[in-house]
Formats: C-alpha cells, structure tokens, sequence
C-alpha cells in the first residue's frame, strides 16, 4: 500500500530523517515508535507533503508521490490526523466534516456548481454517520473550538475519515488522552482496521501500540533500529538500547 | 432630503467595497488592491457609459468582469506570499493602477467637445444618471438594489460548502492542505470575486461622483476597504454593512459638526469598538445566537 525506501529530511545540518524504508500492506495497523525527536511526525508530514523529501522515495499503490501537490494525497488516498490537534476552531463540527469531502468519489456523486453552492442536503446523511461513529451527532452545530479535547481528538479522526481515505495516518492521537479516553481509541483503531482501513500510527503511548499493531518500525535518531511484530520488536536489544540506555 | 440620498449613495459603494475586501479576508489573505479594482471598475463602466454610449448595467457588468480578470491575474503572484509579504504586493498594485490612471489619457470629441480621461486632471462629464433623468432618489434606489443584490448572493455563499472553505482557508492553511482544499485556488476564487464586486462599487462611484481622478483611488480607500469587514466581524456579510453605516454615516458624516476633533475621536471611537469587540460588531457567537434566535438550529442532520 505505502513504500518508502530510502526517505531522507535535511533541515540546515539537521538530518531529522536519515534513509529510511518501510512498507506498509493493505489491512494492516502499522506502528511507528521511536524516542521523541527520532523523526517521527517528520515521516508523517513527508508522507503528505507538507514537506518535500531531500531523497528517496514514497511510492502509494505503487506511484511514486513525491511531487504530488499536497491537497492531491488526499484524493489519492491518504488522509493524517495531526499530533497537536489542528480543527478550524471557528466553524461547525458539522462543517469540519464537510470541509474534508473532497475524495473522487464525492466529486463524481454531484456535479461542481452543486458541490459547491449547493446546499448541505447532499452531505447529510453521510456527515450524521461520521458524527455518530465518534459520538459527537450532540454537538453538530457547536464551534469545534469549544469542544473539550477527547472530543476534539475524535472530530480530527472523523475528518479525516470523512475524505474516505485508503491509508490513515494518525499522529499520537493518544497523546493528552486518559486511561478510558485510551481504551476507546483501542476500540476504535480496531474497528476501523475491521472496515478495510490501513492504519499509520505513530504514538508514544507503548501499551497501545503494543495491543493494536501488526507490525512496528523503531526509529532513532532519524534512521531505523529495528522491524518486526510488537513481540519480536519487544525483544529487540537495540530497541531496549534506545529507550532506556545502556548501563553505564 | 437630497444630503441623505447622497449619503445612502455613499454607503452603498463603501458598503460594495467592503464587501470584496470581505470575501477576500474570509481566507485570511489581507488584501490593499481592493482600492485599485475599484479604480479599474470605475474608468471601464465611465469609458463605455461616456465614450461608447453604454447603457449603465451593461457597463457595470463589464467593469467588475474586467476587475475581476485583472484581481485573478494579480491573485496568482500576489497569493504565493502571506502575512505582511501580501500587504505590501497588494499596496503597491493598487498603487501601480492608482499611478497608471494618473499617466492615461484617451480623449475622444464628442458633439464639439473632448470627453475621457486625461491623466492627473481626470475624468469628467460622467453623466449618465442626469442624461438619463435620474434623481437622486432614483439612483440611490439602484445602489441599495445592487447592494442588497450582492449581499444577497454573499448570504448565500457563506451558507454553500464554497464560503466554509473559505474561513476553513482562513482558519489553518495547513489542515485545509490536509483535508484536500486547493489553497491556491480557494484563495484567487476569492480574490476574483473580490475584484468582481469592487469593480462594480467603482462603477457606481464613477458616476455617483461624475468626476473621477487618480487620487480617490488612494490607500485610504483601501484602507477603509479592509477597515469595514474587520470591524464589522468576519462571521457574515451584515457586520461589513453594519461597519460602513457606523463609520460612513456615524463617525465620517454625524460627527461633522466637531470640525478638528472629529478625526481624533474617529480614531478613538474606532480603538474603542476593537476593544470592545475584538472579534468584530457580529463575531461568530454573536451569528450564532442570532441564529438561534430565528430557530435555524434545527438544521441539524
């Protein structure tokens, strides 16, 4: 589903991503863990363009992307959540969800000047069933602004859901929740692998990680340590290395 | 009587400038060159109504069509810069414009006498309301009509999936990158449409005022363009209407009996209304309540 082989990131001296490769296939929850600063978010945002790679290669259903404009990723497939959240605080709920409706196949169901102009009548039924997944339908017409912060975590997944992605990228979408907050998510990233999604998930909380993925890549420092199911990358001495350091 | 049909008049093409600066804000994009689509809208509807015998609607068509090609052909350039970059692009195209009707002559005779637009002198005789047998009344008549018109049309936009992704545009460039929105386009769509309604305000002005010159087409104006939607709130197209009535019958005509101090309490009137509303006269929860209070909540799916 996504390749990456050899992706490198420069900023000034700073390799955030040195070489890195990966593949993903269809249907699988794929981790990607590692120390803060190791580049993971970096990954995340070459994969959808928001930064253009310095080498290497990301291939998506076996097309190369690197010059695919960004706000064209989406329509090819590929939808993220943000790590620290990132809703248009001053519209709807229900409008953020409508916002991301720009998937092939929302263009083909009604024409242009309908989409556009029209009104929301098209979307309805479609944005009710978002909002109900993630149990917001109670607050469709509140700013997303002033939604608490679970909930906001939930309307981002729901976004992107909404532009019907092939690949998810979800940035630490744990990050800030709590326990039960946590455990939903687990449902949830479950429930979504049931429904055909793939799923990139980096995330910093280990027990989740641990419980959903498939299989797990471990960066440090910009470059990959390690690959493997979540036991064998357990396992692994330079996993250990990188998280708890060595003994002196 | 006349003194407050004129004043209408006044603000119904302060009302249509604000509006265009209004759509262009809606994605973020803070825009000076509203005062020279103004300009362009003017001299084109002038030069068909006076030198090519146009009836007047079909000249207004035609100079907000000719604003709006010219803010698309801006818009390209000018929206890969933001923030301060984009104020400074913008400030001087509308300078450039602002300076080639300073330098552009194209006078023609017309029954013994030359009529057109000669250079810092500027354009005269544009008379199509009284040749028409207009009064007054009339002519304010129309400018409310066009007014409410566009308004109406902007009413409907900010409802449509276009206007949403316009704020969206306005909110977080990068999520709206994110969810799929073409920034470049979102943002010279607006910046179209933004030349399309100033271009009509200047028509109307041109032959409001019947004498146009490079000077009214200053960075005042465009100050004052961008000044009414801010001040009104972005939430919708009222506030922007409700801004041009408060500075243009309010501060600028009702405070004319102060002399002097009228632009010192202008100014602090205006600190004042910030303060107080920071987010503009009709902010969004303002809208909201006020949908609310006309029972529009139940548009909930």
């Amino acid at each position: 589903m996504l390749e990456v082989r050899g992706l490198a990131k420069r900023f000034g001296g700073v390799r955030a991503v040195d070489g890195i490769d990966f593949a993903i296939k269809p249907g699988e929850v794929f981790g990607l863990i590692g120390p803060n600063g190791s580049g993971k978010s970096t990954t995340v945002n070459l994969v959808c363009g928001l930064y253009e790679p310095t080498a290497g290669a990301i291939l998506f259903e076996g097309q190369d992307i690197v010059r695919v404009p960004t706000h064209q990723r989406l329509s090819l497939g590929l939808a993220r959540t943000f790590q620290n959240i990132r809703l248009f605080a001053n519209l709807t709920v229900w409008e953020n969800l409508w916002m991301a409706e720009n998937a092939p196949a929302h263009r083909t169901e009604s024409g242009f000047l309908k989409r556009w102009i029209g009104g929301r009548g098209d979307a309805r039924d479609r944005i009710a069933k978002a909002l109900e997944f993630s149990g917001l339908s109670h607050r469709a017409d509140d700013l997303a602004g002033s939604l608490a912060f679970g909930e906001q975590r939930r309307l981002e997944l729901a976004r992107a859901l909404a532009a019907k992605p092939k690949l998810l990228l979800l940035d630490e979408p744990a990050a800030g929740m709590n326990a039960e907050e946590i455990a939903q998510l687990d449902e949830r990233i479950r429930a979504l692998q049931r429904q055909g999604y793939t799923i990139l998930l980096i995330e910093h909380h280990m027990e989740l990680v641990m419980a959903v993925t498939d299989r797990i890549c471990v960066l440090n420092f910009g470059r990959k340590i390690a690959e493997g199911t979540p036991g064998e990358v357990q396992a692994d001495p330079a996993v250990r290395e990188a998280y708890l350091g060595t003994a002196a | 009587m006349d003194f407050y049909y004129s004043l209408a008049q006044i603000i119904g093409f302060h009302a249509l400038i604000g509006l265009s600066a209004y759509v262009v804000l809606q994605t973020g994009q803070v825009s000076l060159a509203q005062a020279g689509f103004f300009a362009i809208g003017a001299y084109v509807a002038a030069m068909l109504t006076v030198l090519a015998g146009w009836h007047l609607v079909p000249a207004m068509l035609a100079a907000g069509v000719a604003a709006a090609v010219m803010a698309c052909i801006v818009g390209f350039p000018a929206l890969r810069v933001r923030g301060l970059m984009l104020v400074i692009a913008t400030l001087a195209f509308g300078e450039a414009v602002r300076l080639f009707f300073f330098n552009f002559d194209y006078q023609i005779a017309k029954g013994g006498v030359k009529v057109g637009p000669l250079g810092g002198e500027g354009f005269r005789q544009i008379r199509w309301f009284p040749e028409h047998g207009w009064t007054s009344f009339d002519v304010m008549l129309f400018v409310w009509a066009v007014v409410a018109l566009v308004a109406g049309a902007l009413w409907w936009m900010d409802r449509s999936r276009f206007g949403a992704v316009l704020r969206a545009v306005g909110e977080d460039e990068l999520a709206a990158q994110s969810v799929g929105l073409n920034l470049t386009a979102v943002k010279v769509a607006a910046m179209t449409i933004g030349g399309f309604i100033a271009g009509l305000g200047g028509a109307i002005y041109a032959h409001y005022t019947t004498h146009i010159e490079h000077s009214n087409f200053n960075v005042l104006l465009a100050t004052f363009a961008i000044a009414y939607p801010i001040l009104g709130g972005l939430r919708n197209v009222f506030g922007t209407i409700v801004a041009v009535i408060f500075v243009q019958g309010f501060l600028v005509e009702g405070l004319r009996f102060l002399g002097d101090w009228r632009n010192l309490l202008f100014g602090a009137l205006i600190v004042l209304a910030m303060n107080l509303r920071p987010n503009g006269l009709i902010d969004a929860a303002t809208a909201q309540r006020l949908a609310r209070l006309f029972g529009r909540e139940t548009r909930r799916a």
